[in-house]
């Protein structure tokens, strides 16, 4: 129960006592990021997005490798491989002479390396020749040998050297007899050769993996370089390659449909300012725009661009995608424009002696401003996926410009035997489209009420 | 209604000039000669397309021989393969691009109804979780990423029960056309998905279901009649653009799936530089998908009596 007192009845002297602030005012923007903050799902896209744009720009400054550089010891590794290596003495060519004697059949005469796989036979029965295969699995019933890598018509020479892009891990080499027609008959043996890896010292010195001068001897161990997510099939770091790729991704995807909304904000602006027949024209020009087939006159504008040796495709794309996907906003805008342009305030301001520049710099466009924000934010997907799509197909950025596209082009054909090369720049390019997205929802709902997803 | 259909059909017809018009200037712009080909172009065949095409004329010139050629529906003669129309190479390839295409509209827009209408109707609950999941998946996964994944799958399940129900690549019968489609449309399915929600969702708390739930109207009849009828709007809406989305988009599932359609050979144009091949099949294409979209406008009217009074 409140006590009154005589002194409540007493009317109230200053304004400032009947009109106090509840709460401090909240501009537009301060109340969208309040409401934005209250967003769980928007704010973690928020910081996401934030994390992808340092990946692209801060990233490359902490992982200083070169996308470009090829390390050969390490080709389509995947990530967290045991990157030991040995220390050998410098290749020395080989006459066949067996070392490890006291076998028969087929036989290593050295330790296998990745620097050469050497083996010794003896003559097969009823052969008149023999031919080499090399498998990455068991020969088993079928007779799957693998690939062949030598052959030779007579029992003269029965040793073999492989020098052929050994990695290291298990191979199964097999050697069948061949018959007086050269034909391989189902005489055969197989051994199973498992291959370490191993690099000369002056290699190691050249790679900078040991300093110079360092004492090393034949047998050591030592580290090769660090690949945190793997190298792919040039050998080249996934990491860098990422970083760099996110570089372009991310450039066309930000990049062109910010300049696309600034012209479709531009074009609309005047079309809904000026009005009547300028506006019917300058609107069925968009949409004239909007009826292009989209990605094929993304490509067709490409090629007529030309691209010159040296050159990564990558303002092309920007332009093409300026030129295509700009009517969409100037629609939008001239909707929103159309609509102000009745509203009280113009005509007080106009009434004031504002120039039409003024009334829309001033007091159109900060009121589309919501709207355009979202159209940005959801524009930029479309944009990353549409760099993506194009490089995929390889009509994208020009190799060996990396992007999340072309790298996903080139990791699809070695999906079986190094998946890593296709799911990190796919993850990426869905992380990054998932991101925006919802970021785009949680702006939508945070600055406009009427364009506000019903959930 | 019909008045309507005739101004549409000539605005569609004046956005086919246009987009002819881009394409030929487009192409123009593009450095190097055509007849400059790898393959050999004999005197005579040069002095032929020249006087086929006036390519010794100005640029003028040469686009109204383009746009006569046109309109007498003539697309040419390919530049890299002898003999061959580019109405010959529509005629043959196009079908199949047009079924994929029609496949994967299909699988998108039954989908994206049922599983719309399924996740406002089991509205955060398991269902509606499970399905928005899915959603965000088709959203952000690249198509080619999904095509090369179910291709993997398909090898993986032809192998384990020794059948080849399902082809990993290739084109003939229906059991080839199945999964490559429903690639082709994840992604317009999840779109439409998320569109059909937020419709349902807004119907849902309508007054005039709650009218009907009152009235005393069985649930069924409600959904059916009510509910969904109203909620399909706004999806009817972006089907055209969604035609148009699907049918281009298709160059990714052709190519990882080999199929032989259109937009493969558009590609395989361009890497050549088949300047003809090229410029059909953009005009073509263009022209397909402004006709598409007229047709569902006016398949849009007749469901919807308010755009008639328009």
């Amino acid at each position: 129960m409140i006590e009154l007192t005589r002194n409540d009845f007493d009317p109230i002297k200053s304004k400032a006592e009947t009109q106090g602030e509840l709460r401090p005012s909240l501009s537009y923007w301060q109340d969208a990021w309040r409401r934005l903050k209250a967003n769980k799902r928007a704010l973690v896209s928020l910081y996401l997005v934030i994390f992808l744009l340092l990946f692209a720009i801060v990233g490359p400054w902490v992982w200083r490798v070169d996308p470009a550089l090829q390390d050969l010891d390490q080709v389509g590794q995947a990530p967290g491989v045991d990157r030991r290596a040995v220390i050998i003495d410098e290749y020395a060519p080989w006459d066949g002479e067996s070392a490890i004697s006291g076998f028969s059949g087929l036989r290593l005469s050295a330790a296998a390396t990745t620097q050469a796989v050497r083996l010794n036979w003896d003559v097969l029965e009823g052969a008149n020749g023999h031919r080499v295969y090399r498998n990455l699995f068991p020969v088993g019933p079928e007779l799957a040998f693998g690939i062949p890598i030598a052959e030779f018509f007579d029992n003269e020479t029965l040793f073999f050297e492989d020098r052929l892009d050994v990695q290291p891990g298990t191979y199964f080499y097999s050697i069948v007899a061949l018959d007086l027609q050269s034909k391989i008959t189902s005489t055969y043996e197989s051994i199973t050769v498992s291959v370490t890896r191993v690099t000369t010292l002056a290699e190691a010195i050249e790679n900078k993996l040991v300093p110079e001068g360092a004492f090393l001897q034949s047998g050591d161990e030592i580290l090769l370089a660090l690949h945190p997510l793997g190298t792919d099939y040039l050998g080249r770091d996934m990491l860098a390659r990422l970083m760099a790729g996110a570089q372009v991704s991310l450039f066309i995807g930000i990049g062109a449909p910010f300049l696309f909304v600034l012209f479709g904000v531009t074009f609309g602006s005047i079309a809904g300012y000026i009005g009547g027949r300028a506006d019917q024209i300058m609107m069925r020009f968009a949409d004239f725009v909007v009826a292009l087939p989209f990605l094929l006159f993304m490509i067709l504008f490409k090629i007529s661009f030309g691209i010159g040796p040296g050159e990564s495709g990558v303002f092309p794309m920007l332009v093409a995608l300026v030129i295509l996907m700009w009517p969409a906003t100037a629609r939008l805008v001239r909707g929103q424009i159309l609509q102000i342009r009745e509203q009280g305030y113009i005509a007080a301001s106009q009434l004031l002696g504002a120039r039409p520049g003024y009334l829309i710099l001033r007091h159109m466009l900060p009121n589309t401003m919501g709207v355009v924000l979202v159209t940005l934010t959801f524009a930029i997907p479309s944009a990353i996926f549409t760099e993506a799509f194009l490089s995929f197909i390889g009509m994208g950025v020009v190799p060996p410009t990396p992007s999340w596209g072309s790298m996903s082009n080139e990791g699809i054909k070695y999906m079986l035997i190094s998946p890593h090369e296709l799911i990190f720049p796919a993850l990426l390019i869905s992380i990054t489209v998932l991101a925006f997205n919802l970021l785009g929802d949680g702006l939508r709902d945070a600055l406009d009420s009427r364009m506000r997803n019903f959930e | 209604m019909w008045g309507y259909i005739f101004k549409r059909l000539v605005q569609g017809i004046i956005t086919v000039w246009f987009i002819a018009t881009a394409t030929f200037f487009a192409m123009h712009s593009v450095p190097g000669d055509p007849l400059l080909n790898d393959r050999a172009v004999t005197p005579q065949m040069r002095a032929n397309l020249e006087a086929k095409y006036g390519l010794d004329k100005p640029v003028l010139t040469q686009y109204f021989v383009y746009l006569g050629n046109l309109s007498r529906g003539d697309f040419g003669i390919s530049f890299t393969q002898e003999n061959r129309q580019v109405n010959d190479i529509i005629r043959q390839h196009f079908p199949v691009s047009a079924i994929l295409g029609v496949l994967a509209v299909v699988f998108a827009a039954a989908g994206g109804v049922l599983f719309g209408a399924l996740t406002a109707l089991y509205r955060n609950r398991l269902p509606d979780y499970i399905i928005m999941f899915l959603v965000i998946l088709g959203i952000s996964v690249p198509s080619f990423v999904l095509a090369a994944l179910s291709q993997l799958a398909l090898v993986n399940l032809n192998s384990l029960f020794a059948t080849n129900i399902l082809p990993v690549a290739g084109w003939g019968t229906i059991r080839h056309m199945l999964v490559p489609a429903l690639v082709l449309g994840l992604g317009t399915m999840a779109y439409l998905t998320r569109l059909m929600r937020s419709s349902m969702l807004e119907i849902i708390n309508s007054d005039y279901v709650r009218t009907a739930r009152a009235k005393g109207v069985p649930p069924a009849r409600i959904f059916a009649r009510h509910q969904l009828r109203n909620a399909i709007l706004p999806v009817v809406t972006v089907l055209g653009p969604a035609i148009a989305a699907i049918t281009t988009g298709g160059f990714v599932v052709e190519l990882v799936f080999a199929i032989p359609g259109l937009g493969r050979y558009f590609v395989e144009a361009v890497q050549q530089l088949d300047y003809t091949v090229i410029m059909g099949t953009t005009v073509f294409y263009g022209a397909f998908l402004v006709f598409m979209v007229i047709v569902v406008d006016v398949i849009y009217g007749f469901i919807d009596p308010k755009v008639r009074l328009e």
